[in-house]
């Protein structure tokens, strides 16, 4: 070889910039980066106000009683694009309602009403629609709330994928009830509910026909039921966020990033299935970047984190809570994870679309 | 996980960086050639528990990042036709060509598909015989046997609409530019473990002899990566210069002969231009004149003029020869991230600074706070 040529190595050059995109890509609606710079920088300034900028799962409206204290509604909106329309674990319906449910429930509030308009393509069979309907009315009697307004538009065959669902929903937040992450406070717990990655991975592992021992299901669950039961055990619940597009990462972040503090947490006890793991493993992905349906992510004083994971435990949707970290003065807005080895590292707001490594 | 949690263990790894630190005696460079072994000390933050006397530098094993600009516009060209469905690994979507993405092009209502194996390419030309199905074709030697096989069985299954774009690359002749480099500073070699599972690691015997450098074959988890250093480090402390296997459970001598085999029925090595390097000579592969007909510059011959250079302030060259850390970089973390990418090493999760970025910003702003102000 050593008659070859070689390249001037000490003149590398490099590749040009792509900064923006002119039009919508996938990444815009993953739950990272791109997508909050959408919101940020596009419709935020459009809508300004200060309600808006709660920008929690929900907003909280305020509404003036007479003499009385005021009355507080929770409010929010989501849809629903799943593909497919039915997955191991559960289906579209029931993840329209959940997810409202589990939105509204994260500020404390009970969820009573819910709307829902549903978007179908042209050519989706009957049978589907009457099963999808079916599951989403199950959905609501388990969540204890009732859909009280609908729309139904059809789209061209190719205009849509089967069927989109977007539900609102309204909850009462219980007087004394107050959590978001304004009243996070260094030296609180961090606390998951239960295994990550659980809903992502059972969604990929449908489009990506991946076997594994164990099928993959999706969390898909209503949470006001625990959220209920941790709030009447401990006084001690700072915050709730549920880690659904984005996972575990993308709220930690957004936590960090609006209460001005660090968090850090122990990787080694974040609690993932084994065939999640495996899954992940195998196509080069996160699970603390994977999407779930039915977890949440409680910050909360440590004195209380001890009742606390007692009364999450023995609830049907919190068996496998643990408590991961705490926040702490250092490192502002940066989340930081302990590895196996000893060593740490950042643990970043996702970017664009999850891509699965090449090697 | 079995077969995964041992190789993760807290205990075994730390009993091995003890033995390093008992070993050595002064400075060492060493390179990681792979990307994924980069991500795997990021991830792990292992670097922050090496004796400081180690130097790990991060080397152009990233074949997302070392596919040139050029082939990336040729990517975009083809992607963009109404009657090709274009198909790639999925880290490839991401990576910036002079003007869009993969990503942009599929935004555009281009049919750009995202696939774990060459083989699902095939399946998918075979549903589509309208469209020609163009796979992206790039990778080490890792990913090679299997693009080849589908080029085979696209050939024995007479499947006409499939072709591939290909932008391989090779191991053995990276190592030697780098050596081959006046500012060469690389003491040390771990060679990617996945690359010698398909290829043995009988290349790189004349490589250690005429370099004079420690190749050690190493896996990927921290106690491989680990075992992979202890044994450089022997080296380097004994003063040889020879190869080893520290990946004995997945690498053997000779590799895995179906495999070369079918690299060499269907490629053929030619000179290759690496993003942020230059031209290595016979660093990669091309079709051989046999499948021809698959090839995709030649059924689209259109794209052949697409010759675009790169451009810009960016060090990602030096990063990737080891001359200059992410951190070095003016631009990091500032004008380049992984949202908005400058270098080839920013854009995969796999290149040195995105790494960087998204593992190593907290040890970084210990002692360069200005990186995350």
């Amino acid at each position: 070889m050593s008659n070859q040529t070689w390249p001037n190595f000490s003149g590398w050059t490099c590749p040009l910039p792509l900064r923006t995109y002119p039009t919508i890509v996938m990444g815009h609606g993953s739950g990272g980066k791109m997508m909050a710079d959408l919101i940020q920088h596009l419709f935020a300034p459009l809508f300004a106000n200060a309600l808006l900028e709660q920008m929690g799962d929900s907003t909280v409206l305020e509404i003036a009683t007479n003499g009385e204290s005021p009355i507080r509604l929770a409010f929010t909106t989501d849809s629903f694009v799943v593909s497919p329309l039915i997955f191991p674990g559960g289906d579209i319906g029931e993840l329209a309602v959940n997810g409202t449910v589990n939105d509204l429930a994260m500020r404390g509030a009970r969820p009573l009403f819910l709307s829902a308009g549903f978007i179908l393509e042209e050519g989706l069979s009957m049978d589907t629609l009457g099963q999808l309907a079916a599951s989403a009315a199950r959905a609501c009697e388990v969540a204890g709330v009732q859909l009280v307004a609908g729309d139904t538009k059809v789209v061209n065959k190719g205009h849509g994928d089967g069927l989109y669902i977007n539900t609102s929903g309204i909850g009462l937040v219980p007087p004394g009830v107050d959590i978001g992450p304004a009243h996070i406070r260094p030296g609180d717990s961090v606390i998951v509910s239960g295994t990550l990655g659980d809903h992502g991975m059972a969604i990929m592992s449908v489009r990506e026909g991946l076997a594994f021992e164990t099928q993959i299901k999706s969390d898909t669950a209503p949470l006001n039921g625990l959220v209920e039961a941790m709030l009447s055990a401990s006084p001690g619940v700072h915050c709730l966020r549920d880690a659904t597009r984005g996972g575990l990462a993308a709220v930690l972040n957004e936590l960090a990033v609006a209460s001005k503090l660090g968090i850090e947490f122990d990787e080694r006890k974040v609690p993932v299935n084994p065939a999640v793991q495996s899954a992940c493993e195998m196509l080069g992905l996160d699970p603390l970047y994977v999407a779930n349906e039915g977890k949440l992510v409680a910050i909360a004083s440590e004195a209380e984190s001890d009742a606390l994971l007692a009364a999450m435990r023995a609830h049907p949707n919190g068996t496998f809570a643990e408590r991961i970290g705490q926040v702490v003065t250092d490192h502002p807005g940066l989340v930081v994870a302990r590895t196996g080895i000893g060593g740490s590292r950042v643990v970043d707001l996702p970017a664009g679309e999850l891509l699965p490594r090449i090697c | 996980m079995k077969h995964v949690d041992e190789y993760r263990d807290g205990v075994l790894t730390r009993a091995l960086l003890s033995e390093i630190a008992a070993t050595i005696t002064q400075p060492w460079r060493i390179m990681e050639v792979c990307g994924g072994q980069t991500h795997a000390i990021l991830k792990s933050g292992l670097d922050q528990l090496l004796p400081p006397q180690i130097e790990l530098i991060h080397g152009p094993g990233c074949p997302v990042c070392v596919t040139p600009l050029e082939l990336i516009d040729k990517a975009i060209a083809l992607a963009s036709r109404p009657d090709v469905i274009f198909v790639s690994y999925g880290d490839m979507l991401r990576v910036p060509g002079s003007e869009r993405d993969l990503f942009s092009v599929r935004g555009a209502g281009g049919d750009v598909r995202i696939v774990y194996s060459p083989l699902d390419a095939l399946r998918i030309a075979r549903e589509n015989p309208s469209k020609t199905v163009v796979f992206f074709a790039i990778g080490f030697e890792t990913t090679a046997p299997a693009n080849a096989m589908s080029v085979v069985q696209a050939k024995a299954q007479g499947i006409r609409n499939y072709a591939m774009l290909v932008s391989h690359v090779t191991v053995p002749p990276a190592i030697c530019g780098i050596m081959e480099s006046p500012d060469a500073r690389v003491d040390g070699f771990l060679a990617a473990g996945h690359v010698c599972t398909v290829m043995g690691y009988w290349e790189y015997g004349p490589l250690a002899e005429k370099y004079r450098v420690p190749i050690v074959v190493t896996g990927f988890e921290p106690v491989d990566m680990v075992r992979g250093i202890l044994r450089c480090v022997k080296q380097l402390e004994a003063g040889r210069a020879e190869v080893e296997n520290a990946y004995e459970r997945s690498v053997s001598y000779a590799g895995n002969r179906p495999a070369q085999a079918i690299i060499s029925r269907v490629f053929e090595p030619t000179d290759r231009a690496w993003r942020g390097i230059g031209i290595i000579p016979l660093s990669g592969y091309r079709l051989r004149d046999e499948f021809a007909e698959y090839d995709a510059e030649q059924r689209f011959p259109e794209v052949q003029a697409i010759d675009t250079r790169e451009s810009g302030l960016c060090i990602s060259g030096q990063v990737l020869q080891g001359i200059k850390k992410p951190f070095q970089c003016p631009a990091f973390g500032g004008q380049c991230t992984p949202q908005s990418p400058l270098g080839a090493t920013m854009v995969s999760s796999e290149g040195a600074c995105a790494a960087y970025y998204r593992y190593g910003r907290y040890s970084a702003s210990l002692t360069h706070p200005e990186i995350t102000s």
